[in-house]
């Protein structure tokens, strides 16, 4: 029998993942928590959802199986709200679509800052990673 | 017989399909990134330089696939893919023409290979697979060529890790040239580079890292195929992790390279953009001049 492959430690693996700052990797967990969330957003790649979903966002969203805090956050269009209860940005991109707002506009109202001070850090080369890298290593 | 005579890297980010339909792709922000792909564009319209296929590599960014299918590596074998509606209407651009007899073969030949292919029939295409065309080919009536949609996971965790996807790439390869038609065929990577759309690091571009990343896909594929995707996070950001997508097409050119050209920009919208032409140095053709291209702030000290 020839030597087993070398594996990788999923526990480990996974763990790594909450050491990295301001990031929520899209792991399994992640997943299950957000399905309805994430498969709300997908109904909105069809018009007439959009539509439906405009007229009166607060009873579309009750058609869905989703938590209050996700319900809240989608109201509120809080991005990282929505990621804490298990949203995926490319899933979550149907809805700031159906708003007529771009990546750059989901991705600037997660960081604290105002959309043309993110615009400006961007064109000045955007966030160094120093510092970045690592919560326990500081790096 | 078929081979891939080709490698291209490209970003996709929709924000590239928006400058070009809102008539902003020459205005002072967009202009350096356009002007970077023309040499591309130039030389592919070259009909020796043409594909009849191109294999493109990219990922659905949540589109065909939604939370209850994910399949880690699928492969469209239908006779054409439609632009999906992702939120603003389906992009204006042509529908993509499949080549199902290439894809059923590479399906085979790739499952026979250990690679087990999700096979895709019915399937809308996103940004990630239509914004290179259009970087590519411009705004034509029919894009020229077929093209074999080729979407792979790097969405939900775990995606497959560099070793494979660089695997995989020697096995599209051998898919390829045991096809008999005489096809030119390119496989395009797509995606990256560094850049991250989520949480309070959005924003996160790191040159470094990409500059890096670019030299050692040319020049040693193996070692760099070897990184863990905890590099890939915590270097280039969350959404960098796309970069794993550029080693399937390195894997398809075979062991020694050239580069045609390279291009480099930061920020297209949220992220650093990379775009380049590689081919088997056995089979290479003539270094675009200038070979090496440079803008934004990259050029930044």
């Amino acid at each position: 029998m020839p030597d087993k492959k070398e594996r990788i430690d999923i526990h480990k693996y996974l763990a790594e993942f909450e050491d990295i700052p301001g990031t929520r990797v899209f792991t399994a967990q992640r997943a299950r928590k957000g399905y309805h969330l994430n498969q709300f957003a997908m109904s909105l790649m069809k018009d007439e959802n959009r539509q439906r979903f405009l007229a009166d966002e607060k009873a579309y969203l009750d058609e869905w199986d989703l938590t209050d805090a996700a319900k809240k956050a989608v109201l509120a269009r809080d991005y990282n709200g929505m990621i804490d209860e298990g949203g995926n940005i490319y899933f979550l991109s149907k809805l700031f679509s159906t708003d007529r707002k771009s990546f750059q506009f989901a991705a600037g109202s997660m960081t604290g800052m105002t959309q043309e001070e993110y615009a400006e850090m961007m064109l000045k080369g955007g966030r160094s990673p120093e510092g970045q890298r690592s919560i326990k290593g500081k790096y | 017989m078929a081979r891939v005579t080709t490698g291209i890297t490209s970003s996709h980010i929709p924000a590239l399909g928006a400058a070009l339909e809102t008539g902003n792709w020459n205005n002072e922000y967009w202009g350096p990134v356009f002007e970077g792909y023309q040499p591309i564009k130039d030389w592919i319209a070259r009909p020796e330089n043409t594909p009849d296929v191109v294999v493109l590599v990219y990922n659905d960014h949540a589109t065909a696939f939604d939370m209850n299918i994910i399949p880690t590596f699928a492969i469209g074998c239908a006779e054409k893919f439609e632009p999906a509606d992702e939120g603003w209407g389906p992009r204006p651009v042509p529908d993509v023409i499949g080549h199902p007899d290439l894809a059923w073969h590479m399906a085979q030949s790739l499952i026979l290979d250990d690679f087990d292919m999700c096979i895709m029939n019915d399937m809308k295409v996103d940004h990630g697979c239509t914004v290179p065309l259009s970087m590519i080919f411009g705004e034509p009536e029919a894009w020229p060529c077929k093209v074999i949609p080729f979407p792979v996971n790097v969405v939900t965790y775990p995606p497959p890790s560099g070793r494979r996807c660089f695997n995989l790439g020697d096995s599209i390869k051998a898919a390829v040239e045991s096809f008999p038609e005489d096809l030119n065929v390119h496989v395009w990577g797509t995606g990256g580079m560094s850049h991250q759309l989520q949480g309070p690091r959005a924003g996160l571009i790191n040159k470094d890292f990409d500059l890096n990343f670019i030299e050692q896909l040319i020049d040693d594929p193996e070692t760099l195929s070897k990184m863990p995707h905890i590099q890939y996070l915590r270097e280039s950001g969350s959404e960098g992790i796309e970069l794993v997508m550029w080693l399937i097409m390195r894997g398809a050119l075979g062991d020694k390279v050239k580069d045609l050209y390279r291009f480099y920009h930061i920020p297209a919208s949220n992220t650093a953009l990379g775009a380049l032409i590689l081919q088997p140095e056995a089979t290479a053709g003539e270094a675009l001049e200038p070979r090496s291209v440079m803008s934004g702030h990259s050029l930044a000290a």
